[in-house]
């Protein structure tokens, strides 16, 4: 059997005649290359912003902790200075800060409102710590603190940190499931399409067995018109999606995940490859139709 | 070039050719006659491998089909023209188009007088844009025949060829036949027309193979 390349199959050739223009199955092909590829660039866009999302939160956390101080109000201020002192001598920290009234209102400020009486409320007092690159021995340094300040809490975010990674990387992994399961329907409408288009011109196929033509000669032909359909079905649906992306609101808008959905720098060239998959995932496609399809004639 | 050994056939059903041998020497002129249902069109079928044997041997060219790849089969047709009773055209195409799909299909694209004079040669010199549909019994007949020989194959199979053809154009195809036979080629056809039988004999040496009963033997010289 002759190869079929994607190169031989671009380049145009007579075999192009030799089928008749068809009808349905070429919109067929078409619409549905563009609204999968539309679909495949969100898909693609909920994959990237979920990994960008998971860096962030991980990286953000990752090398912080917090200790959190309840004591009697007279005796706070010197048990503050104790956990520094502490800390401060802990390996595996680069640095400790007690958070000030202003930043511990900042925090409260989305619940209680700007006018928080900070000082009239028991709140615990906040101390930010800050681990150098080798990280420091968390148990070791609880059983510390309990020692030097009975009411000091080490909240290492790990607790809440361990699910949002792996929310993160399932989003991530959500997202090239769909891109996959697009492919995959974009690949059984065009072998449908295929088929249709294969059997309506059965009269076709049986003429040129008949004067001598190899499969791989008639399967070009079907091949090389569904292969460049679904490249401008997608690439329709490619630049329609990005702009369908470009036109969602700015994260400075209202900030959050949806916001972020957008491609990045470079990122905004990778839906323009979805186009070339999708011809891709076409010419795989029919050209399995087709040697299936001619094997029924011999 | 073709040669049966002990071939049969069947649909599924009973066997509806059985144990038939021969061979068609270089060429020749063969009639096959016979009973509308005999089994014509399927002996031809099995000369151009549309059809494989369900027993016995079939042999192309020194090669045995049931052995051949597709592609080897495809190859084996260019050397083969086959003219049906229902000559089928690849219709979105003109008559010129149809001829030459042979050449277009083996990648040899002839030359445009080569065409005009083939097409001139079966008296469809003029109707070379028109559209298969367009054309008459008659002319599709001629216009298979010159698709069938363009590639200068070796052997010519012709199945009721002139089914739907008056006597006058009848007689005008069989011409053409019998000058393609002069020219060196094998030609088989079916044919269930025994006037036209007669009239072959009278201008060469034809020989009349008649399928009864599943097999195939040589009819009477009085045919």
């Amino acid at each position: 059997m002759t190869r079929l390349s994607l190169s031989r199959l671009l380049a145009p050739g007579p075999a192009d005649a030799v089928v008749p223009p068809s009808g349905h199955t070429a919109w067929l092909t078409l619409f549905t290359a563009g609204a999968m590829t539309f679909l495949a660039v969100f898909a693609l866009a909920l994959a990237l912003a979920s990994g960008r999302l998971a860096e962030r939160w991980a990286g953000a956390l990752e090398r912080t902790a917090t200790v959190r101080l309840s004591a009697p109000e007279d005796q706070i201020d010197r048990q503050v200075k104790a956990v520094l002192a502490l800390l401060s001598t802990t390996p595996g920290i680069a640095s400790a800060r007690a958070l000030d009234e202003e930043e511990q209102r900042k925090l409260l400020e989305p619940w209680f409102g700007p006018d928080l009486p900070v000082k009239a409320l028991p709140l615990p007092r906040l101390i930010e710590v800050v681990e150098d690159g080798a990280g420091y021995d968390a148990e070791g340094l609880r059983l510390r603190l309990t020692a030097e300040a009975p009411g000091a809490v080490l909240d290492d975010h790990a607790r809440w940190r361990r699910p949002l990674a792996v929310a993160a990387a399932r989003l991530v992994l959500l997202g090239w499931l769909s891109i996959g399961l697009i492919g995959l329907t974009m690949a059984a409408m065009i072998t449908l399409a295929a088929n249709a288009a294969l059997a309506a011109n059965a009269q076709v196929i049986r003429v040129l067995r008949l004067v001598g033509a190899r499969d791989s000669y008639i399967a070009r032909a079907f091949v090389r018109r569904f292969t460049l359909r679904a490249l401008a079905g997608a690439g329709v649906g490619a630049v329609a999606g990005m702009i369908g992306i470009a036109a969602l609101p700015g994260a400075e808008a209202a900030g959050g995940f949806l916001t972020g959905l957008g491609f990045q720098g470079a990122g905004w060239l990778l839906p323009l490859l979805l186009p070339f998959l999708a011809g891709g995932v076409a010419f795989a496609a029919t050209r399995a139709a087709a040697f299936r399809k001619l094997r029924e004639f011999h | 070039m073709i040669s049966f050994e002990n071939v049969a056939y069947n649909y599924g059903g009973g066997e509806l050719l059985s144990d038939i041998s021969l061979r068609l020497a270089p060429g020749s002129f063969h009639f096959l006659t016979g009973p509308s249902g005999a089994g014509k069109t399927t002996f031809l079928k099995l000369c151009y491998a549309e059809l494989l044997p369900t027993a016995g041997r079939v042999t192309l060219f020194d090669r045995e089909v049931r052995g051949l790849a597709r592609d080897d089969v495809a190859m084996t047709r260019r050397r083969i023209g086959v003219v049906h009773q229902d000559c089928q055209f690849l219709d979105h195409l003109p008559l010129g188009d149809n001829v030459a799909l042979p050449l277009t299909v083996a990648g040899r694209p002839g030359a445009a007088r080569d065409l005009a004079d083939l097409l001139a040669w079966v008296g469809l010199e003029r109707l070379t844009d028109a559209l298969p549909p367009s054309l008459s019994g008659g002319e599709r007949q001629r216009a298979a025949l010159a698709r069938a020989i363009i590639m200068g194959p070796d052997v010519i199979l012709a199945d009721e060829p002139t089914g739907n053809l008056d006597w006058e154009m009848s007689l005008r195809l069989l011409t053409l036949l019998v000058e393609l036979n002069r020219m060196g080629k094998t030609v088989l056809v079916a044919t269930h027309d025994l006037n036209l039988i007669r009239q072959a004999k009278s201008q060469i040496p034809a020989r009349v193979l008649r399928i009864a009963k599943r097999r195939i033997q040589l009819a009477g010289a009085d045919l």
